[in-house]
């Protein structure tokens, strides 16, 4: 049997933070949560609905990629025309994304980089639907290369979306429904369970150290019941193949390496 | 009255004014009227509010310095995630920008189409759009008392689209998997044009059966002009897919040599029919296929 890669790690990771009970959309962008999304819905979360990527709601995730002779089964429809009345201002999704920078709120940033709003130095996609997510429904992301550009010292450069930062509430605002689940990375696996919704460390991956981590983070991290990041099984393997049938999940992480990290 | 609606290119664009707030309809490289915009570029019009869910549309018009503020959540081209025109008219401070969030957009336009100063919402608390924006609070008269943003209408002058089918009264059909918020730049719009694949003369006559794709009443477009493979480079499903390869030459001559007016003919082409001949021909156009996701 090959080894476990560690974007496969990864998958499983990111399957474990959709987990849930509730029927709610999952979305994961990029190959690595959504291929998460899918191991979850045909393993431990059967209730989770899902879109074949554009506007179509499937009970049988697609794979990724050039289809060849599978052709999508379509449930029910859930195009943009109805996503925020179906899935975002109802609180009924799960979405995991993968911005530029966090900080030590949960805040995130995809609009713009250094400058200011008027003359960005680095123009990006804009926020999108962001702010939207963030104040309604579950959120967790996923960052392939865990570094202190992304987890930033300070503060986003643009606050796209919503964390739990005392500074940017107003008097009377509803921010119950901000609801920052699980940060899977390259090293490891965070969450929001700190003091005053800080980041914690629960997880490492095999070979990785807590100072690892942090030197990788412009800010204090908080360490939880630190575990080791368990690999994904036989048959989670098997979705996981089934579903990234072109094997786009080896060119997410640089080089493609093992789940376990070799000490240097 | 005549409820005769069609009218030229360029008699829609004739209709629109310097200065004019423009919602274009269509999502990202999805079922935008390119060849409205490529007729916009081809005017003297200048000064432009665009009010869009942006691609290329945007990029050009900002690239072509047609662009006074731009009303956005993003602006796009998905497999190319950052749009290079528009990324080089932010990052030299040329245009005003409105940012805001996917679904107060709507949530605006919907304000626009109702008559209605505002929208209460959530969305945008906790992040910088609403100081960014100006956008200002307002209270629940209610017990609740929550303070809620007041997401201000986006009034559109003129609204443009790209739809499948129409007839020359207006009868629209907008096919494929996801009409985006189309029908809602056309509410929220004072005038709004549509370019559509196939033009008929009664549609009931024709595509009765498909009446549910009229996702807008004729009562809200003002013209319809005929253009197939008006769409492109932008996909226009069932009919064709996007251009990626266009794309890609498109987001390379952003950066080299990066000057819009060196390249302006060979992305703008003379005239609509010099354009579609420089892409292959509605033949090649149609024959795009539909992206996967």
């Amino acid at each position: 049997m090959t080894e476990v890669t560690l974007a496969e790690l990864c998958i499983f990771a990111c399957s474990e933070a959709f987990r849930t009970q509730r029927e709610v959309i999952a979305t994961g962008i990029g190959p690595v949560p959504r291929i998460g999304a899918g191991l979850a819905k045909l393993t431990h979360s059967p209730g989770l609905m899902m879109t074949d990527g554009e506007a179509y709601l499937v009970e049988e995730p697609v794979p990724i990629g050039p289809r060849g002779d599978y052709v999508p089964k379509f449930a029910g429809h859930l195009p943009f025309s109805r996503f925020f009345d179906s899935a975002v201002w109802s609180g009924r999704r799960h979405a995991m994304v993968t911005p530029t920078q966090i900080d030590r709120f949960g805040q995130t940033n995809l609009s713009r980089l250094g400058g200011t709003h008027e003359q960005p130095k680095t123009q990006m996609l804009g926020v999108r639907g962001f702010p939207g997510n963030s104040i309604y429904h579950a959120n967790s992301m996923f960052i392939p290369f865990h570094s202190a550009r992304t987890f930033v010292a300070g503060e986003v450069d643009m606050v796209s979306s919503a964390g739990y930062n005392p500074a940017k509430r107003i008097a009377g605002g509803n921010y119950s429904g901000i609801d920052l689940r699980r940060i899977v990375t390259n090293l490891c696996v965070m969450d929001f369970g700190g003091q005053y919704n800080a980041i914690r460390v629960i997880s490492l991956h095999p070979g990785v150290s807590f100072d690892d981590v942090q030197a990788a983070t412009g800010f204090p991290l908080e360490q939880g019941d630190m575990v080791e990041t368990p690999k994904p099984g036989a048959e989670a393997l098997a979705i996981i193949a089934r579903l990234d049938p072109h094997n786009f999940r080896a060119s997410v992480i640089k080089d493609n390496p093992p789940a376990q990290r070799n000490a240097a | 009255m005549t409820l005769d609606k069609r009218m030229t290119p360029a008699e829609i664009v004739g209709r629109l004014r310097d200065g004019m707030t423009i919602g274009i309809g269509g999502w990202g490289p999805r079922r935008k009227p390119m060849a409205l915009v490529r007729e916009i570029l081809r005017s003297d019009l200048k000064d432009l509010t665009i009010v869009a869910y942006g691609g290329a549309d945007v990029g050009m018009l900002c690239a072509a310095g047609k662009v006074k503020k731009l009303v956005f959540a993003f602006v796009s081209l998905d497999a190319i995630p950052l749009e290079p025109w528009f990324r080089k008219a932010r990052e030299a401070g040329r245009i005003e920008v409105l940012e805001l969030d996917e679904g107060m957009f709507q949530w605006g336009l919907k304000a626009a189409a109702f008559g209605l100063p505002f929208l209460p919402t959530r969305v945008g608390l906790g992040t910088d759009l609403a100081e960014l924006g100006g956008l200002k609070m307002v209270q629940s008269p209610y017990d609740d008392g929550e303070t809620l943003i007041a997401m201000p209408a986006l009034k559109l002058d003129a609204a443009l689209l790209h739809v499948n089918r129409s007839d020359w009264r207006g009868n629209v059909q907008l096919l494929g998997p996801d009409a985006y918020y189309d029908e809602w730049f056309a509410k929220a719009a004072d005038a709004c044009f549509v370019s559509t694949e196939t033009l008929v003369e009664r549609i009931e006559d024709h595509y009765a059966d498909d009446a549910q794709a009229n996702v807008f009443e004729r009562c809200f477009v003002a013209g319809v002009t005929e253009i197939p493979g008006g769409a492109h480079p932008s996909s226009m499903p069932p009919a064709y897919g996007w251009d990626m390869g266009w794309f890609k030459n498109y987001a390379a001559l952003a950066a080299d040599p990066g000057d819009w007016d060196a390249v302006r003919d060979r992305l703008v082409g003379a005239d609509e029919a010099a354009y579609l001949k420089s892409v292959g021909g509605k033949e090649a156009v149609t024959a795009l296929p539909l992206p996967i996701f």
